[in-house]
């Protein structure tokens, strides 16, 4: 039952993350003062399921936590109780406390989680006393229809009448095949115009692959506006009418509604029919051929598998499981270009010019089947931002609330897609930056209003693909960073001297807020609206291999800013030769090569540039930071400093005289740092293996990774390069062992 | 031969559910279980081949279990089908109403492997003693 518990476990988490989503949306409906039930009642069957997963699997906080909240949202669709902003905090809260426990539950932990009794009791108080039920219809309904309905569908029914909406039944014909995207297509044109209460098969169906039901729906408009809305669909619609001697219903509620009842037809005369409807409900079932053509023959196995996997469209899996299979494709990647090296030893053998030929067609074929296994696994690792932005979004509430500011959240591209793995780590940062959005960025309303700004704060949230990297941005439009008293702060607390504090730029200002002395051990009021924290979130967006950049201005905003790559695993790979090493540079950082005219290269405080068309680039000689630079002194005049165990030099003779170097330029975000190499070897893909503890603490790489051949390179980290050799580099000069 | 067919929009409680019947010896060796998402997928499955069960949930979107049971009772070439509700519906009224419509047992949720074994014998045998030649354990 291992494997159950794990499905419980994802599960569990996809219906609570499901079950906030749904929340917002309410919030946003409750705010225009509209309720969709619909909502409500998703919610609903979520903590039902939630409470029924709990019972089987033994995850009593979650059982008991589920009992309670099961019982006010039951009132809560029926009626019995109010949505208020409080009942829905309760809900939000319930959102929180369900992620604690699923948390518990992973970690195996069945230690009492205090939030979850006191949420429990403050459940219990708001489910105190069920409040009267709304009125019901006076409506007689056909029994062989409510015989059919759940109590919630019952509910819906009688709701619907009571606000004076028009019953229908909508006869609809599905082939199986499609059903799935032919009911979302009439659910979509129905919603704008009414509710559906039930779906019922008839029973009927023109053949063994189609179906055809009967749809109860309560629509605010007449049938001929319903037959202009749902019209082309093969929909056959027929209003219900209501039983002889029933009242006329309740005036619907002052709404647009009103207007489209005044302009809709008078009632119809066409002949009635009965409530429902079918051939089902009168017995005789007419419509039931006697023959075989509609009712299946009972037995027919082996092509039914067929259909019977079609029903599972996704399946989930353990990120793991890829992993394992990414390794396997990396390891083949290997074997790709030993083969094709192979090729090309043959090949420039003149013999068995034949063998070459085919074995050189086998590598191709190879190749590309290679290639498309990569891509195939790397798209099923894919997940969308949307996951986190969803968490966001919930955090943006409460935190909002606690501090008692108006936020706007505005989400742009929830859809961008990022590896599994990325996003999981994103959570935790993006989560501290929101904070730091409101905490310390967005003003109070006061404050707003007395500098002109709307009362109603905004943050964007922003995300797009740009190229081979994803990035995301969180905007504000708080009161700015205040850059002055943040290098007091700096100044104050040593970690900037007074000589340079009178030259530093604006930008290198704000990039203090990375700094962990600062940011960590100011007290929070001082720091306020600096960031609080940046440090570690910096740490852990370099960890996935991305920068971070941050733009203020004061009384305007702040915009923070981070690039990460889409994938981690696999990437594409310029190798260079520095001496008589290999290096691979992640291509996704390279945007040119150019050959190196020593001539051109300018020292700018105490900085070697160069301009490339028209712009100034930042050199970086990699031999003279990786302690390499004795190449030209012969073979033991480098490579001492640094130590890498299992690297070796592959040429015992070194070139006495360098032709000519190449500069590498690479760039992260909008900032570019030319690096220099001695030679370029060529593009190859290449597996990032993580380097040992032993060299883990040599910053500089993302890891080392083989070219085929035996020979291994160390994967450059260009974005910690550019960062520190860009950003901070003056500031803490002497933290890495440069030699030169 | 025993083939089930399991109704619930609930991964986790089919893998439940399939897992405790998988060990049940009193099923025998030869035992099909089969899922499915939805009542839809359970009305395509339910045609293209002869199960001698369905277990059903009732809170399910678009086609709910109450309707399934309706269906499955009135469709003359599933007569046989024998009919085990599970679910955590509070409310007396639907389990009564799913009786009334011809269910033949009712497990309520959470439920141990045992009990869901007992049930789904329960219900078995309920359906082949009243239907004359129907199926054989």
């Amino acid at each position: 039952m291992a494997d159950a518990r794990d499905e419980f476990l994802s599960e569990a988490q996809e219906i609570v993350e499901g079950m906030g989503r749904d929340l917002l949306a309410v919030d946003e409906g409750l705010r225009m003062e509209r309720i969709d039930h619909t909502l409500v009642n998703d919610i609903f069957r979520a903590v039902h399921t939630l409470k029924g997963l709990a019972g089987l699997f033994g995850a009593n906080r979650m059982a008991s936590l589920s009992h309670e909240l099961e019982e006010l949202l039951d009132h809560l669709r029926l009626g019995r109780v109010e949505l208020t902003p409080s009942v829905l905090d309760l809900l939000f809260r319930s959102v929180a406390v369900y992620g604690r426990i699923l948390q518990a539950e992973k970690e195996g932990s069945d230690r009492a989680i205090p939030e979850v009794d006191e949420l429990v009791r403050d459940l219990h108080r708001g489910t105190g006393g069920p409040q009267p039920a709304s009125p019901v219809g006076q409506y007689e309904l056909d029994p062989s229809l409510l015989a059919v309905l759940t109590e919630y569908e019952e509910h819906r029914l009688r709701s619907n009448i009571a606000q004076g909406l028009r019953l229908y039944r909508l006869r609809v014909q599905f082939q199986l095949a499609t059903i799935d995207q032919a009911l979302d297509d009439l659910k979509t044109s129905a919603k704008p115009h009414g509710e559906i209460i039930t779906y019922l098969p008839t029973g009927a169906g023109a053949d063994a692959d189609s179906i055809e039901l009967d749809i109860l729906m309560a629509a605010q408009i007449g049938l001929e506006e319903l037959r202009v809305a749902l019209g082309g669909r093969g929909v056959d619609i027929e209003e219900i009418a209501r039983r002889a001697g029933a009242p006329a219903p309740a005036p619907s509620p002052p709404s647009s509604t009103g207007q489209l009842r005044a302009l809709s037809v008078p009632p119809h005369t066409s002949p009635r029919p009965s409530i429902m409807p079918g051939p089902m409900g009168g017995g005789s079932a007419p419509s039931i051929p006697a023959g075989g053509s509609q009712s299946v023959p009972a037995m027919k196995t082996p092509t039914d598998l067929g259909t019977i996997r079609s029903v599972a469209q996704t399946v989930r899996v353990d990120i793991h499981k890829l992993d394992r299979l990414m390794n396997i494709v990396g390891e083949l990647s290997i074997v790709r270009t030993t083969l094709a090296r192979l090729v090309e030893r043959l090949r420039a053998q003149h013999v068995e010019r034949e063998l070459a030929a085919d074995v050189q067609r086998l590598q191709r074929t190879f190749e590309r089947h290679l290639g498309a296994m990569q891509q195939g696994i790397l798209e099923v690792r894919m997940v969308p931002l949307g996951q986190v932005f969803d968490k966001l979004a919930r955090v943006v509430r409460q935190i909002s609330r606690d501090a008692d500011k108006l936020v706007n959240l505005v989400i742009t591209g929830a859809e961008t897609e990022v590896d599994k793995l990325i996003v999981e780590e994103l959570s935790d940062p993006l989560m501290h930056m929101m904070r730091n959005a409101i905490d310390h960025g967005i003003e109070t309303r006061g404050e707003r209003e007395a500098v002109g700004k709307p009362a109603v704060g905004t943050i964007a949230l922003n995300a797009f693909q740009k190229g081979n990297h994803v990035v995301i941005e969180i905007e504000d439009d708080g009161h700015g960073i205040d850059a002055r008293g943040l290098l007091e702060a700096a100044e104050r607390r040593g970690l900037i001297g007074a000589d340079e504090a009178r030259v530093i730029s604006r930008p290198e200002i704000l990039n203090l807020v990375f700094i962990p002395g600062l940011s960590t051990k100011v007290d929070i009021s001082e720091l306020s609206g600096r960031g609080v924290g940046m440090d570690v979130v910096k740490t852990n967006i370099s960890k996935l291999g991305g920068v971070i950049d941050l733009q203020s201005e004061e009384g305007i905003g702040t915009k923070v800013t981070v690039t990460l790559p889409i994938t981690l695993a696999i990437i594409s790979a310029l190798v260079v030769r520095l001496g008589a090493r290999l290096f691979a540079i992640p291509l996704a950082n390279v945007q040119e090569a150019v050959v190196l005219d020593p001539g051109m290269v300018r020292v700018i405080d105490g900085r070697e540039v160069v301009t490339l068309r028209g712009s100034t680039l930042q050199l970086c000689r990699l031999a003279r930071l990786f302690g390499l630079e004795g190449v030209d002194d012969g073979p033991n005049g480098w490579g001492a400093q640094v130590s890498f165990d299992d690297e070796r030099p592959i040429t015992t003779t070194m070139r006495q005289t360098r032709v000519r170097d190449y500069v590498v330029v690479t760039a992260v975000g909008s900032r570019r740092l030319g690096l220099v190499v001695t030679t370029l070897v060529g593009e190859q893909d290449v597996v990032i293996k993580a380097l040992g503890p032993s060299l883990k603490a040599v910053r500089g790489f993302a890891g080392a990774s083989e070219l085929g051949d035996q020979r291994i390179a160390l994967v450059i980290d260009a974005p910690s390069l550019i960062e520190e050799m860009a950003g901070g580099e003056r500031i803490r000069e002497g933290s890495r062992g440069v030699h030169g | 031969m025993v083939r089930i067919l399991i109704v619930d929009d609930s991964p986790a409680i089919r893998a439940f559910a399939r897992a405790a019947l998988m060990a049940a010896p009193e099923l025998g060796d030869d035992l099909e279980v089969v899922e499915a998402a939805s009542g839809f997928d359970a009305l395509r499955l339910l045609p293209r081949s002869s199960y001698d069960l369905v277990i059903t949930d009732i809170n399910m979107p678009d086609i709910n279990g109450l309707e399934l049971v309706r269906f499955v009772r009135q469709s003359a070439h599933l007569k046989r089908v024998a009919l085990l509700i599970i679910s955590t519906q509070s409310s007396e009224r639907d389990k009564a109403r799913a009786m009334a419509l011809g269910a033949d047992a009712f497990l309520r949720k959470p439920f141990t492997p045992e009990l869901l074994r007992d049930a789904v014998s329960r219900s078995l045998d309920g359906r082949s003693s009243q239907v004359p030649g129907g199926s054989q354990l």
